[in-house]
């Protein structure tokens, strides 16, 4: 069940984060939310397996988007993320989870949660919005270290900007921007309260990040009123490494 | 004694993709310890091990066991009373 | 046909040693787990060894550190493939533990903090093969490897190597343990590469 990629492109989003375009043969297609396991094989025969959520919206040519952080420990982050050239193949399996995904005939409210590298598949949500034309009202709640640290900057703030119903809101927990009003520090009760969808609404809910993270988020949403049957969650691990 | 958070979740699921015919991300379980009806995507799973453990989010019993022996596969699923899925 | 990744080649070692059969030198320490790491505080730690009706000897963490301890380094091999040469260790020898135990019982269950349980041979513990280990590199064992206490057994595949090792059950017969029932091999040689079960 493993399929061959092909590294068609490479774009870093950050210091430490690259995107891989790459063109999969035999590829049934995904939706927004799903991700592939990578398999890289030594020469010896040692391999390691990583899931990496898929960042890019279904589309209909057999190509997809999965964007790496670079852990500092990292087996498999470092070589996808600096060793990886153009014309490379990798083993894919995939695309994976039926449950942790967006699909373009949803048009409830969407809450998404999104914890450094979590951004990810909630931005193949968003492109899928995008690519389908769907005008149901998205929010982003997206904390990271610093704002060096977040992907997809400038696509998010297009995004935002449109007017079509889809906010954004950063949460730095490191370092903020000067004359930021929040001081750096983790997501808390009076955030979620002030810029995630009121719980009357019913939102349904995307949480994504490392699984501290993702505890803590869920924790928070349920504590203002959102309906746990109604938070979807994907956990990254202590690190943000999926394995 | 305070649990350390570097479990994934039931999502993770290549490895239990490739023995069911069946997504289990859409599958709900109920834990045969504690009685805990849940998505096995919030299901809390180990997979720095050899082997995958999945473990109930409410009372961290195993509800599943599953093993790559080379050219054969454990599964245990004895840990669940019952496993529901979607088609 | 698999895909070999060019230029990949993982996080191991190029040093040529002698390895058991399907095994991988790496020069990190690997932590592996079937569920959350206890936080066991000291003051309630205790060993038992028991025989399933009556408790034969227990040590609190105050008298177990009484005991006399070995220091010993020794190759760890793994069965995910990956082997960690001459680690360096302090423990107790378990000869020391089960000096004063008369039994005709040749199994033991070990036990963890948590629910992992792992079998052995009384033999395979005995005889200056088995030590519970609580400095690892000259330093207190850290949970994520076991700490505050961890059986050592060496010359088998390291799920033996319970990790937060509370005591050992003696028993008549051997019965496989949470990997030994889950598909893992009831012994766990890896010279014979002993890795699956024969089920």
């Amino acid at each position: 069940m493993w399929r061959t990629a092909t590294v068609v492109a490479l774009r870093d989003e950050t210091a430490t984060a690259r995107t891989l375009a790459l063109a999969v043969r035999d590829w049934p297609g995904h939706v927004a939310g799903q991700h592939v396991d990578v398999r890289l094989t030594a020469p010896d025969g040692y391999s390691a397996v990583r899931s990496y959520s898929i960042a890019s919206a279904p589309d209909s040519n057999g190509g997809i988007e999965i964007t790496i952080e670079r852990l500092p420990n990292g087996e498999v982050s470092p070589y996808l993320t600096q060793e990886v050239m153009v014309g490379d193949e990798l083993e894919l399996r995939g695309p994976i989870g039926g449950w942790f995904v967006w699909r373009s005939t949803q048009m409830e409210p969407i809450q998404l949660v999104a914890g450094g590298s979590g951004i990810v598949p909630l931005m193949a949500m968003l492109r899928s919005r995008g690519s389908a034309s769907n005008s149901g009202p998205f929010r982003l709640l997206y904390s990271v270290r610093e704002v060096a640290a977040a992907f997809y900057r400038d696509e998010l703030a297009a995004l935002s900007n449109q007017g079509d119903s889809m906010a954004i809101t950063y949460a730095y927990t490191r370092v903020t921007p000067t004359g930021w009003p929040r001081p750096a520090g983790r997501i808390d009760g009076s955030l979620i309260a002030s810029v995630t969808w009121p719980a009357t609404l019913r939102p349904t809910t995307y949480v994504c990040g490392p699984t501290p993270f993702v505890e803590h988020a869920a924790e928070l949403l349920i504590a203002t009123g959102y309906d746990r049957e109604r938070i979807k969650t994907e956990r990254f691990g202590a690190t943000g490494e999926r394995k | 004694m305070k649990a350390s958070l570097s479990y994934v979740d039931g999502n993770a699921a290549g490895e239990l993709n490739t023995i069911f015919a069946v997504d289990i991300t859409k599958a709900k379980g109920q834990c045969a310890n504690c009685g805990a009806k849940a998505q096995f995507a919030e299901a809390h799973v180990y997979t720095e091990c050899p082997g995958l453990i999945a473990r109930c989010a409410s009372c961290g019993h195993v509800l599943l066991r599953l093993v790559n022996a080379g050219e054969r596969v454990f599964l245990d699923v004895s840990g669940m009373t019952y496993l529901r899925f979607e088609r | 046909m698999t895909i070999i990744s060019r230029g990949f080649t993982g996080r191991r070692s190029g040093a040529d040693a002698k390895l058991p059969p399907g095994q991988y030198l790496t020069t990190d320490f690997p932590v592996l787990s079937a569920g959350p790491t206890p936080r066991m505080s000291l003051d309630r730690w205790e060993f038992a060894i028991d025989d399933s009706r009556n408790i034969l000897k227990r040590w609190d963490w105050k008298s177990f550190r009484e005991l006399p301890t070995e220091n010993f380094t020794v190759d760890l091999h793994c069965v995910t493939r990956w082997s960690k040469l001459a680690t360096p260790w302090e423990g107790v020898p378990l000869d020391i533990l089960l000096a004063d135990v008369k039994t005709n019982f040749q199994y033991a269950m070990f036990h963890s903090y948590g629910d992992y349980t792992t079998n052995l041979p009384l033999k395979d513990v005995m005889n200056k093969q088995a030590w519970i280990a609580f400095k690892y590199n000259g330093a207190d064992l850290e949970p994520e490897h076991g700490g505050p206490a961890r059986l050592l057994v060496p010359h088998l595949y390291l799920w033996k190597s319970a990790k937060w090792v509370k005591g050992m059950t003696l028993m008549p017969h051997d019965k496989p343990g949470f990997w030994e029932s889950a598909g893992y091999h009831i012994y766990g040689d890896p010279w014979k590469e002993q890795r699956y079960s024969e089920e």
